[in-house]
């Protein structure tokens, strides 16, 4: 446990170094929000019926973005390789890095998604709902799209390739996700969804980093 | 040692498994076919023609086989990661890499059939109903495989890699196979899982079912066809495979 928040610690004083990386995503999110208005029409109607969809699709896209590099420096300077050398701290590794990364990069776009989804005109009654839902959803996010990371971790071309092994785990994800948001903008309970999202999140978390130190295991090999 | 246990046992070592590989191939085909033509005939041209779907029905002898094997080769290949992970058996590495393209092909000719059959039926190509929406994503699961298996260079870590990938998306079998009950769509439930009171009339079930056996031997002929390559390809050096082509090689000469 005391292993965990110091690489906690280190993670997010490295991140403080480089001040404005947690930033980019961010960006990105905002920035494809803006997208949608231009292609769709800017009609009110228009946009809320599928503002649901298309925030929980960017900030799904951000998230898978933000993955790409998680553990690419610490593969570049070897220390992941001391890391492996050891499956009970390589477990803490990982959720540690995890942890961090969650914290840095996705609580973000959880705190910013209500202004993003207010501007697609998301009813304000669904915001919380959308808070919540990115809230456990980015969490399963994070610790599945792990695994994919882990697995091409060390190769050349991986972008394209993590994206098709990573999105169809993230299905799930998605659909209990969008759907709580849009039955709330119907007037209806999102509990059933929410609490399938959390099942995703607990699922991913408990079982995700075994497989994640599996992966970094064979491709630091 | 049982001698069935040995016998398992050997087909995890390659020159053992190559000759018995030869010797099965003839066999297999030869039932596969027949039953693919006993199947097809019985299919096609003696079951009696749906009162509903009137002769547009006959599609599912080979879209409900299809789409049960693009499960069933998952399923397959996961025991193979399995053994691959735990074990550490070269061979279910090579047998694993092998299955993902045919497991790949029963799912698209799954989808296909599907959507032939669905024109008429639903008026439409493609619906975005639950169970076609994940069989579609189980292609994209099989394609990622061997695309994954592709893009590491080093095989042995690509074989390890592509049977951790397997597991983790296993996950996505149970998702797929109980999305008919999960979500109350267009699709038809399953006429198949109950046995006792069958809601497919026996001449049609017949036919089915032989359909059903002669697919999963035709995915173990393409499974021993492309094994057969594979074996060589992985240890080209190895003294059985010199052995094997030195008889071609010197009878060749004067």
């Amino acid at each position: 446990m005391i292993l965990f928040w110091r690489v906690l610690k280190q993670q997010l004083d490295l991140a403080y170094e480089h001040k404005t990386a947690w930033l980019n995503p961010l960006l990105f999110f905002a920035l494809v929000t803006l997208l949608f208005p231009l292609a769709l029409g800017a009609s009110t109607s228009n946009l809320a019926a599928v503002a649901p969809g298309l925030v929980w699709i960017t900030a799904l896209l951000a998230t898978l973005l933000s993955l790409e590099t998680l553990f690419r420096d610490d593969v570049a300077d070897g220390t992941l390789e001391l890391w492996c050398a050891n499956q009970p701290s390589l477990l803490v590794y990982a959720y540690a890095k995890l942890s961090a990364h969650w914290l840095l990069y996705c609580l973000p776009l959880v705190l910013i998604s209500p202004l993003l989804a207010y501007s697609l005109h998301l009813p304000m009654v669904a915001l919380a709902v959308l808070m919540l839902s990115l809230l456990l959803g980015s969490i399963a996010l994070v610790w599945l799209g792990a695994i994919g990371v882990a697995i091409t971790t060390g190769l050349k071309y991986n972008s394209f390739l993590l994206a098709l092994l990573v999105l169809p785990f993230y299905v799930p994800v998605l659909i209990f996700g969008a759907s709580a948001v849009e039955i709330t903008t119907q007037g209806l309970s999102a509990a059933g969804p929410l609490y399938l999202l959390a099942a995703l999140a607990v699922l991913a978390v408990t079982l995700a980093p075994f497989a994640v130190a599996k992966a970094l295991k064979l491709s630091t090999s | 040692m049982n001698p069935i246990l040995k016998w398992c046992y050997q087909l995890a070592v390659p020159h053992i498994l190559y000759p018995r590989i030869q010797a099965w191939l003839p066999w297999v085909a030869l039932v596969t076919f027949s039953l693919l033509a006993l199947g097809l005939y019985l299919g096609l041209a003696v079951a009696p023609a749906d009162y509903q779907q009137g002769e547009a029905f006959r599609i599912i002898y080979v879209h409900v086989p299809a789409a049960w094997l693009s499960m069933a080769v998952y399923v397959a290949m996961a025991l193979m990661a399995l053994s691959v992970l735990v074990w550490r058996i070269q061979v279910a590495e090579l047998a694993l890499v092998a299955s993902a393209p045919i497991g790949a092909a029963f799912t698209l000719i799954a989808l296909i059939t599907g959507a032939i059959w669905g024109k008429p039926m639903w008026g439409a190509w493609w619906v975005w109903d639950a169970r076609l929406t994940s069989e579609l994503i189980l292609l994209f699961i099989y394609i990622g495989i061997f695309v994954l298996y592709d893009a590491i260079e080093d095989k042995r870590q690509a074989g390890k890699a592509v049977s951790l990938m397997t597991l983790v998306g296993l996950v996505n079998i149970p998702i797929i196979h109980y999305s008919v009950t999960w979500w109350n769509t267009l699709h038809q439930p399953p006429s198949l899982s109950k046995f006792d009171t069958p809601s497919i009339h026996i001449d049609m079930l017949i036919p089915l079912l032989i359909m059903l056996l002669a697919f999963k031997l035709l995915y173990l002929l393409m499974l021993m066809l492309r094994m057969r390559l594979s074996l060589i390809e992985r240890q080209p050096q190895a003294a059985w495979v010199k052995a094997l082509i030195k008889p071609a090689t010197t009878g060749d000469k004067p």
